[in-house]
Parts: structure tokens; sequence; C-alpha cells
């Protein structure tokens, strides 16, 4: 018997709803799945080679904490696109994945007994991680009427104007929803009155497909009390390479670097040499993966519509959010996967708002996308 | 249909879409579809549509190579000319007129080694503005009609992730 005891923290976290699913899906053969959340494309060539000549001249030593000051004044060149400016020196820190910059925003800013409402459906980590930094999830769900939009009347009704925090993600994994402007300007004057923080995980944000990306650090107030994160491996498609970073004034970027500093020490510093090329020299294979993204939304979409699906009209990121022909979306996605081996996830695993929903992913090929819609039509009759 | 140059990148992509996958992705119906499409055929930009083969997977035996071909003119005969007499042999699978070392760049291919050089020396080095040829035999073939051929492509994600 073993001698460990796990941490009652731990021990409180859930799996994630994904698990079950994933454990589903790999028990079968010929499964075409929707169910994935990376990029179908791999990481542009040009960056790749600079990831293999960091490695040929033996650059594998850690860098500076915060990152090489190089990839730091080009993120910071790069965010100018969304209005944003950061200063290298003290309110960027690169981090491996986005998903590390998130959780060293819990574990930086978040006290125990805080409250962090966040917005769903949501990516499935925030919740476990507010959990592992002692914090209390607050769900905030968005419905379908709203396309996904957070709105102060679903703040003030989920309690979240007694959160410290508020964490938002658009475009949206699950939903593929974004929010305009005029939509996060009302969150912001909700976030002011309030005097919440505001985590804006905004990893999706090339992958904008109808108007232009608005970050809410760009409204009025909002800078001071924002933490805006950001990577490479949406865009960029360079999941495995792990690099990600946070722009946010220096008090709460210089905590964050703390804890980063005695875990991660540095986000890995090949993966640095490729991001920086990539910024520099892969704008090109961002438009194209884009456009390549886009042309499938629209195909899901419309097989969708054709079908009888309701699906609401996702217009970032590359998940589409249909609601489920059965009542019971879990039953339907496995009863797919079971007969046409089709996978798609259950809305449910990604918190309040979700259930009744599947999520479908096109980061897909074309010919697997047309075969899977194919078989979910003949599914359903 | 007003981006003929998205229709006409899904069609390079792959010819076989049908026309209302090609409404579907250009977010468009397939009226104009078919509309954009017949424009195009009809002003000559689309000239037909194909299937990318590797040859090395058919291993029929037919032998490929690209030509080079230097040509002299006269007042009478122009490149087009020579062009015209070159395109008309079947063994001739494309040809165009290219700046550089030499004037033609042709890809050509018989059913053998032998039945390819005699083309070469019988049929194409003969012809009176010729005044020489390169040959290049090709060995393998790693990428044509913008596809690449190597087994790489395995989609090694996870079948579910967050």
């Amino acid at each position: 018997m073993s001698r460990f005891t796990v941490s009652e923290r731990v021990a409180s976290v859930p799996p994630s709803g994904i698990r079950r699913f994933f454990e589903l899906a790999e028990e079968l053969d010929d499964v075409i799945s929707l169910g994935v959340g990376e990029p179908d494309f791999s990481a542009p060539w040009r960056a790749r080679e600079a990831a293999i000549d960091s490695l040929e001249r033996g650059r594998t030593s850690y860098t500076a904490n915060r990152g090489r000051r190089d990839l730091r004044e080009e993120i910071a060149d790069y965010v100018t696109r969304y209005d944003l400016a950061y200063d290298p020196d003290d309110e960027i820190v690169v981090t491996a994945g986005a998903s590390e910059a998130i959780d060293l925003a819990f574990r930086a800013l978040v006290d125990p007994g805080d409250t962090v409402a966040i917005a769903q459906p949501s990516y499935v980590s925030y919740v476990p991680s507010v959990q592992f930094a002692g914090g209390d999830p607050l769900p905030v769900p968005t419905r379908v009427e709203d396309d996904f939009a957070l709105t102060p009347e679903i703040l003030e009704a989920s309690g979240a104007a007694d959160a410290e925090m508020l964490v938002l993600c658009y475009p949206n994994n699950p939903t593929g929803a974004t929010m305009n402007g005029g939509e996060l300007e009302a969150v912001a004057d909700f976030a002011r009155e309030h005097d919440l923080t505001v985590l804006s995980d905004e990893i999706y944000s090339e992958l904008t497909y109808e108007g232009e990306h608005t970050s809410i650090a760009t409204l009025p107030g909002m800078r001071e009390r924002t933490v805006v994160f950001n990577g490479f491996s949406k865009a960029y498609a360079m999941t495995g390479l792990r690099l990600g970073y946070a722009l946010g004034p220096a008090d709460a970027i210089g905590a964050m670097n703390r804890v980063h500093q005695y875990t991660m020490l540095s986000a890995p510093t090949t993966a640095q040499f490729a991001a920086l090329t990539a910024l520099r020299e892969c704008e090109d294979d961002v438009v194209s993966m884009r456009s390549q993204y886009d042309r499938r939304r629209r195909f899901v979409l419309s097989r969708f519509e054709e079908m009888g699906i309701d699906c609401f009209e996702a217009t970032g990121a590359f998940y589409v959010f249909p609601e489920s022909p059965w009542d019971d979306a879990g039953e339907f996605a496995e009863a797919l996967l079971d007969e046409q081996g089709v996978a798609m996830v259950p809305g449910s695993a990604f918190g309040a708002g979700g259930t009744g929903h599947l999520r479908a992913s096109y980061a897909t090929g074309l010919d697997d996308l047309r075969e899977a819609m194919d078989r979910l039509e003949a599914f359903l009759h | 249909m007003d981006d003929r140059r998205d229709l006409l990148e899904l069609l390079r992509e792959n010819a076989r879409y049908t026309t209302a996958d090609l409404a579907r992705l250009l977010g468009t119906d397939e009226d104009a579809v078919e509309a954009a499409i017949e424009e195009l055929e009809a002003a000559g930009v689309v000239r037909g549509y194909q299937a990318v083969v590797d040859p090395d997977r058919l291993d029929d035996g037919t032998v490929r190579a690209f030509l080079e071909c230097n040509v002299t003119l006269d007042r009478e005969t122009s490149y087009d000319d020579i062009a015209r007499r070159l395109a008309k042999f079947d063994e001739v699978r494309s040809l165009r007129l290219v700046s550089g070392d030499y004037d033609f760049a042709l890809e050509v291919e018989a059913d053998s080694l032998g039945a390819l050089s005699r083309f070469v020396s019988e049929q194409v080095a003969p012809v009176p503005e010729v005044t020489q040829t390169v040959t290049h035999f090709i060995m393998d073939t790693y990428k044509d009609g913008g596809l690449q051929f190597d087994d790489g492509g395995d989609d090694d994600r996870l079948s579910v992730t967050p």
C-alpha cells in the first residue's frame, strides 16, 4: 500500500469531463475525431528551422526567467495590432504555453477563499487551476440566446459582483463565440464597478473570422486591472512547443514571474527561438491557416444547418457548438462515437451553459470533416 | 461570385470537391459556384482537371525525364512555332518556355528507358531549330501538384483534447 496520501486540494478536484470521452474514443478504431483542441497543421517550417538552428548552435541553456529579451520585444511589437502596449522589461513574461501563464496568474493573484468568476462554457483547466490555487471558482453560465457573450445581467445573476476576479476567454473554446467591443465595454463597466481583476485568455485572437479581435485590456480603466494571455499554440500551430505569454501591469507580471522563476525557471529555449521567427517571418502562414479554418467553419455550419441541427454561428477559434439532437448530449455523443466512429465532446464537459450542446472542432482536414458530416447524417436518419 | 481566387485555390487543392462543397466552403450558393467555374473554363483560366499521381506507387515501368532544350530562331520561325511542334508529341507532358541557360523545359515520359531515349534522339533532336538537348531522368518524386508524397502526414494528435 502506498504511503502517500493525496492532498485534499488535489483530491477534491474531479477528473476532467473530457477524460472519459477520451478513453472511449481511444478504444475504437476508425474514429474521425472532432474532439481535438489543437491545429491539424504543423508549425510553420521557418519556425521549425529556427528551432533546429538553435539546437545546432547549442543554444540549450536557460534564458532569462521572463524569456529572451528579443522575444519579449517582438511580443510587445506584435500585440500593438490589438492596440495593446506593454513594456518588455517588466510587463511581459514568457511561459511554457498559455496554460502555464494561466496557472501562474491564479497562484500569484488568488488568495485562499478568493472567488474567481469564470465565464462558461470554458476551457476545462480554469476551474481546477483556481482550485489548485485555493480559490473558489464561480461558474458564470453564458447562453446561446446571448450568442454565448457575457453580459452584466448574467454576471449579476451569478453573484460575480462579490468575486475578486473574472476569467474570460474570447474567442471562446468551446463555443467559438467572440465578443465585440460594445459587449466587452458592458463587462468592463461591471468589472470596474465591482472592482474585479480580469484574466483574459486571448489565445485564439488570431482566429477571428468576422470583425476584429478586441482585447478587454484596451478599454478605459481596464489595462491596470487585466492580465492578458496569449501564445503560439493556436495561431502558429505550435502546441507541442509549449510557448505562451502573459501581459499585464508590472506588479501582476512581477508576482507571476516570482512563481515562474521557482518552478519553470524559464520557458523552453528552443521554443523561444521558434517563436521569435514565427513572429518575425510567419505571418503568411497564420493568414493561410486562418483562411482554411474559415472555410471549414462555413462548411461545418452549413452541413449542420442542412441536417436541421441548430448551431450557434461561431465566429472565432476552431470550434462549433451545436445543440444536441437528443436531450442528453452525453448519450448522443457516445452513441455517435460507438455507431459511426465520430467523436464530438459533450458540452457539459466545459461547465455551466454547455449542457445540451456538443463541441465539434474543425481543426481537421476537409476530407475527414466531410466524412464525419456524412456519418453524422447517416446516424441521424 | 467575386472571389475567383478562392475558388481557384480550392479547385487546385481538390478538383473533386462537389459544387455543393465548394458553395459551403465559400459561403455562397451552388449556382454562383457553377457560374464562376463556367466563366473560368470559358476564359481558359481552368484548362482541365487531372489527378496527381505518384508514379512510384503506380510502378508501371513508365520512365520520366526533364528535358532542357535549346533552339535557334530565324525570321520565319518563332518560339511559338517550335513549341507547337514539340507539344504535339504524346511523350511531352509539359512544355514551357523559360529564361536562363536553355529555352524550353519539357517533362517527358515513355514506356521504357529505351523508348524515352529514342524519343529524344529521334524526335526532338532532329527538329531543325533544336541545337541542344540535356535529359535529366527523374529518379524519385517527392512533391507534385502542390502535394507532398511522403507518409509523414499521419495525424498523431490525441483524439480528444481540452
